[in-house]
């Protein structure tokens, strides 16, 4: 019996299919991600959901709290993201492709094969589903950056995969790199979330975090890489919203080599976040204090120490401050975390029950999933939301609490003047 | 590129749903119609309430609502509406003239342009709580979120009441018109300050009340700040005998506390800031 | 004496019916239009139009009219050029003027226009709602260091990055314009105004007159080619030094002040003899490449405790190229001036044909800047004759920090642009320093029409930012996206990196 959609989806423009399209590179190869030269606006629902004793969930949580908030979207972009869902390949960094036609596989492939070891690629299973169509081929490798070429240049593992996660995303034409991260994946594509849940047979896999997002896009769709979780390495981010200071944050990214090639606002807040945590070591709250920094009338008002750490904060990353309304949920190995604007446009609640913590746009998403909540509340404005997920490292870095000595611990590396690092919760 | 695995499509099992445009269960007992909300998508479920009030039912009570939205939006006479479970978006919306009673949370939107009628909420809500409200009664047990109360209107007898039992978060009473808004801070599981920054800004009609005080920072430059005097209690005493009452609450324990009022200094706030070209 | 081929300009008409022949023009004009016998009596030839009689006289009878002789069409040849050639053939001179270039070069910020969100992303209300306009000026690092402070929060790791930053609570500040081009009393609304408005002036190259020590905090000092004024004492007392290179009015060449108008205080202000002549050469004598300049600037950063230093520049050809060696060189700011910027005098010809509009020069710059990773480490400055918030905005979106107003902050004490400073009888009493003309400005009175003005553009900008949907600047700062062309040929918007309307 196949899916029969609950609501008419809404009329789409109708535009000539990629199939038939006069792209730059020839009538042959349409560049696939065409609708990037229109901005793509934020959509309109999300949810995030980790158990932070990192027992594992299926996917149909995500589903279920997605279905609730159908109406807060269009039918015409779902997604989401799970992590812990590959446990067969903990150490291997797994691509989720989506390609429009086999020469864009090809392509990608090539370089694949050329930079790295691919110990698995097989196609991405998935269901027949009414509603979806014109989905794109879409692959899974499980890989690593072989290491006779990472030694040449000086760039970490991480750093080769965004390399490549880049390179793939603007210069090979129809090849989108849906994910890049380790022991997670995004599924996403053109349609009800609870209809690519369906889809990807979500319900099969089973992680520790996961986060959902259905979009409500005001132009014409069609591209499976528009639709939300935006994902690099393993940050993942769903976002509900739409970021006004696009403009200079994309800009100020490109000054550090990442490329906003996707047209849409959120890839930025992916970009920014792996910019402030992974390479800037910005401890976590300080980054979303940066995304969404406090009002100056508020900062005048802080004791002088944190006073100065703000205003530093915020005139070093003021290109990088999200402005206009947003609520955003980022994934990664590790746990996950919520965080709304400055002045809360957008909705966002938040519960924990036992060791499970959840956000939605909605509470009734919460409600459908956890039966007995211990705490229902709604988070301020700029104030993350933030579940960590026990015996995994914590891959943000200045974590909390760190002394002074085991600051300098770290960046010495003379390991007697550390203490042993103290979690703190 | 080492081994490639057979992908599966197995063919589609029942799928997860959310809502279904199904015909809830309803059970009739005099004058009361129960209705079964599980599951059921808004628009049937409020087709339903509609088709029962104009059957004669004067109370309608709504079981294993979970978020469906528009509850009592647009109606209008005297019903009675109970919602148990979490009541979703723009609850009450243009309502004009019944009761709602939820037995549970509240999302966003509640009373949003309330013309009349009562919405009484045991338990929290969300954001964006009677935006444009002319007239009616609202009166959340607990804490509300950002933006509450905006742009609250009088109009001849029609004059808009909000008593929020909990704390509230920034832009309370933004660009208020009219009507009275109150804040007591007393039934609240949160941890932050009762009122947040931005509080009657823009404010240029009707009175905002606090119990206790806010401080100046807080206040929109707009605003007045004055303690409430014996005649501005007896005028509030009645509301929240009401309020009280719906709540369990004592009275004179909320009058306790000497109450903090707020109004506009001038109708024309911002009479200076334009220059004619 | 032979007869000059020079008509005059302007007609002054006076209504004899309604003169109450008070004499209030004939005090009033500070060229000397008037004399009066039985009633004023007019010498056209001297009128600029600077409507300080129409506005002064009790009976409102007089006008100035365009003397508006026929002269044969010419496309080529405009009246305007053919009066110059006899002015020059009668004098032999070089011509100078007043003020900003007033040629009719297309005006870029006129075919840029800004977005408005609707509906996908709503506007902000600034009247009720938060609207942040506070700017830093100077160098900020990449990224910031913290350490945790032992009990559960944070400290920075090094010391305050942003302690030498300047605050502004606004993106606009007062351009340099020196005590001697423009009376003291100018100088004193200036500095009172920057003050009240948390902003800053800046001296010119001109010195720090004592009347402004109790507003040092607020003042940029200038070091210019003439190092007038300049000591330790100077240096330290303003809250950042800027090296002047060139302005957009007069690029490459110097300055150049009469020695009439080097009186008493103007002399102790410059520390040169009354009298004198106070020469501004063109380059600095001892900047001749750019690791003089850097030498320079870390010269006054020693002199000073590491007070920030910035660098004016004119914008010419290779604005981007120079911006990025400034920076290079250790600037805290780069501070780029159009080709429409105004003067005190420049010879017309430099003025109006030397230079390139501040649209196009801001944004080489800041792509440049950014293209080499060294957009944070100085603040863009842009000025050039900035009209209203709507270039201001325009200005940001481009890329710039912070922009100055000079003329328009004059035409707020009551210049009517005649371009007539150069002659030193300005009759607002602004470029002068005669004191029956300079006494025509109270200092409290200017302080309080310059904070109105820039309080007016202040809010004008925030209106302009709610409709955008950001509220705070530094979103809207280098955010090319929220600008289109409209008119503009695609290279041009290319070079801007803006789109054309419709895309």
């Amino acid at each position: 019996m196949s899916y029969e959609p609950l609501l008419e989806r809404m009329p789409t423009t109708k535009l000539p299919t990629f199939a038939d399209r006069e792209g730059v590179f020839g009538a042959d190869r349409p560049r696939y991600a065409e609708e990037a030269a229109f901005k793509i606006h934020g959509g309109c629902g999300l949810m995030g959901i980790c158990d932070e004793s990192g027992t594992h969930m299926g996917g149909e949580v995500a589903i279920r709290a997605m279905a609730v908030q159908r109406d807060r979207g269009n039918g015409l972009g779902g997604g989401y993201a799970g992590y812990g869902i590959y446990p067969e390949f903990p150490d291997h960094f797994c691509f989720h492709m989506m390609y429009h036609d086999i020469k864009a596989k090809e392509d990608a492939e090539a370089i694949f094969d050329r930079y790295f070891v691919v110990d698995l690629a097989e196609p991405m299973p998935t269901r027949a589903v009414k509603g979806i169509s014109d989905a794109p081929l879409l692959w899974r490798y499980f890989l690593n950056p072989d290491p006779h070429k990472l030694e040449g240049t000086e760039m970490s593992a991480e750093d080769f995969i965004v390399h490549t996660v880049m390179l793939i995303n603007s210069t090979v034409d129809g090849a989108f790199v849906a994910s890049s991260g380790k022991n997670m994946g995004a599924f996403k594509g053109v349609g009800f979330p609870e209809e690519i849940g369906h889809y990807y047979l979500l319900e099969e896999y089973e992680g520790h975090t996961w986060v959902g997002h259905n979009r409500f896009p005001t132009n014409t769709p069609g591209w499976w890489g528009g639709a939300h979780p935006f994902t690099l390495l393993d940050w993942a981010i769903v976002h509900n919203g739409e970021i006004s200071s696009y403009g200079i944050n994309s800009r100020y990214l490109e000054a550090f080599g990442y490329k906003c090639t996707l047209g849409t606002d959120t890839e930025v807040a992916a970009y920014l976040f792996d910019l402030m945590l992974r390479r800037h070591k910005l401890p976590l709250e300080l980054a979303c204090k940066a995304l969404a920094s406090p009002l100056w009338s508020e900062i005048d008002r802080m004791p002088a120490e944190e006073q100065a750490v703000m205003r530093s904060l915020r005139a070093v990353y003021g290109p990088g401050m999200l402005n206009g309304p947003f609520a955003i949920v980022l994934g990664f190995n590790g746990g996950m975390v919520a965080l709304n604007d400055r002045i809360k446009l957008r909705p966002l609640v938040a519960a924990t029950q036992g060791t499970t913590v959840m956000v939605a746009s909605e509470e009734s998403a919460m409600r459908e999933v956890l039966d007995a909540p211990d705490r229902v509340w709604m988070p301020n404005a700029g104030e993350p939301v933030i579940a960590r997920v026990q015996g995994m490292d914590w891959p943000i870095h200045g974590d909390l609490h760190l002394s002074a000595s085991e600051v300098s611990c770290a960046m010495t590396g003379v390991e007697d003047s550390c203490e042993t690092v103290v979690e703190v919760s | 590129m080492t081994q490639v695995k057979e992908s599966r499509t197995a063919e589609a099992t029942r799928p997860i749903e959310g809502y279904r445009m199904v015909e809830p269960a309803v059970t009739r007992d005099g004058d009361t119609a129960t209705i079964d909300a599980r599951n059921v998508y808004y628009k049937q479920m409020n087709e339903t309430v509609r088709r029962e009030i104009a059957g004669g039912a004067k109370r309608i009570v709504l079981e294993n609502v979970n978020g469906q939205r528009y509850i009592g939006t647009g109606l209008t006479g005297d019903a009675k509406i109970e919602v148990h479970g979490t009541a979703g978006n723009d609850m009450a919306m243009f309502m004009d003239g019944p009761t709602v009673e939820v037995f549970g949370n509240a999302q966003d939107g509640v009373g949003n342009t309330m013309n009349a009628g009562k919405v009484v909420v045991h338990g929290d809500a969300g954001d964006v709580l009677g935006y444009g409200m002319r007239g009616g009664k609202v009166f959340i047990r607990g804490d509300v979120g950002y933006r509450v109360g905006i742009h609250m209107k009088a109009y001849e007898n029609l004059v808009p009441v909000m008593v929020c039992g909990g704390k509230s978060r920034d832009f309370f009473g933004e660009y208020m018109a009219g009507g009275m808004l109150v804040l007591l801070g007393m039934n609240s599981t949160f941890e932050g300050p009762m009122v947040g920054g931005y509080l009657g800004t823009g404010m240029h009609g009707g009175e905002i009340f606090l119990r206790g005080q806010a401080e100046p920072w807080q206040i929109g430059k707009e605003c007045g700040i004055f303690t409430a005097d014996e005649a501005d209690l007896e005028r509030l005493r009645p509301i929240l005998e009401e309020y009280c009452e719906h709540f369990g609450m004592d009275i004179d324990e909320v009058l306790s506390v000497p109450f903090t009022k707020l109004v506009p200094i001038s109708h024309r706030p911002y009479g200076k800031l334009y220059t004619y070209v | 004496m032979p007869i000059s081929l020079i008509q005059p300009e302007y007609k002054v008409e006076i209504d004899y019916d309604k003169c109450h022949k008070c004499g209030r023009c004939v005090q009033q004009c500070g060229w000397g239009v008037y004399s009066f016998n039985e009633r004023p009596i007019p010498d056209d030839s001297k009128c600029r139009a600077c409507h300080r009689c129409v506005t002064y006289c009790p009976a409102h009878c007089i006008t100035i009219r365009k003397n508006d002789l026929a002269y044969k069409e010419n496309e080529h040849w405009n009246p305007g050029l053919r009066k110059a050639v006899w002015r020059q053939a009668e004098s032999g001179g070089v011509m100078l003027t007043g003020m900003g270039n007033d040629k009719p070069y297309r005006n870029i910020f006129d075919h840029l226009v800004l977005d408005a969100c609707q509906v996908t992303n709503p506007s902000i209300d600034p009247l009720r709602e938060p609207m942040e306009l506070r700017t830093y000026l100077g160098r900020k690092p990449d990224s910031v260091e913290v350490e945790s402070d032992g009990n559960g929060g944070y400290r920075l790791a090094e010391g305050d990055d942003i302690a030498r930053n300047i605050q502004l609570e606004t993106p606009i500040i007062f351009s340099p314009m020196s005590y001697g081009s423009v009376s003291l009393n100018v100088h004193r609304s200036l500095a009172m105004a920057a003050q009240r408005l948390g902003t800053l002036m800046n001296t010119g190259e001109g010195g720090l007159h004592a009347d402004l020590y109790p507003y040092a905090d607020n003042v940029i000092v200038q070091v210019a080619s003439g190092r007038f004024g300049v000591n330790p004492e100077y240096l330290n007392r303003g809250a950042a030094m800027e090296i002047k290179i060139g302005q957009g009015a007069k690029p490459g060449i110097g300055g150049h002040l009469p020695g009439e108008k080097i009186n008493r205080e103007v002399s102790e202000t410059r520390m040169i003899p009354q009298g004198t002549d106070a020469i501004s050469p063109a380059p600095h004598h001892d900047i001749y490449s750019i690791e003089d300049l850097r030498q320079l600037i870390y010269s006054l950063k020693e002199a000073t405790g590491y007070k920030p230093v910035g660098v004016k520049i004119a914008a010419v050809h290779n604005v981007a190229a120079i911006a990025s060696g400034i920076v290079r060189a250790g600037a805290d700011y780069v501070y780029l001036d159009g080709f429409r910027g105004g003067t005190g005098a420049a010879p017309q010809i430099i003025r109006d044909h030397i230079g390139i509009p501040i649209e196009v020069a801001i944004a080489v710059v800041d792509q440049r800047l950014r293209d080499e990773g060294i957009r944070n480490q100085a603040s863009i400055v842009a000025a050039g004759s900035i009209r209203s918030s709507a270039d201001l905005a325009k200005a940001i979106a481009l890329g710039a920090d912070v922009v100055a107003i000079a003329s328009a902050a004059l035409m707020a004490l009551g210049c009517h642009l005649c371009q007539g400073c150069h002659t030193g009888s300005c009759s607002w009493g602004i470029t002068t320093q005669k004191p029956e003309l300079t006494r025509r400005i109270d200092p409290e009175w200017g302080a309080e029409r310059l904070t109105n003005l820039v309080h007016a553009w202040s809010h004008e900008l925030q209106e302009i930012l709610g409709a955008l949907g950001v509220n705070a600047v530094e979103s809207l700062r280098g955010s090319r996206e929220r600008l289109r062309a409209v008119g503009l040929d695609q290279q041009t918007c290319e070079i801007l990196g803006v789109k054309p309307a419709g895309l």
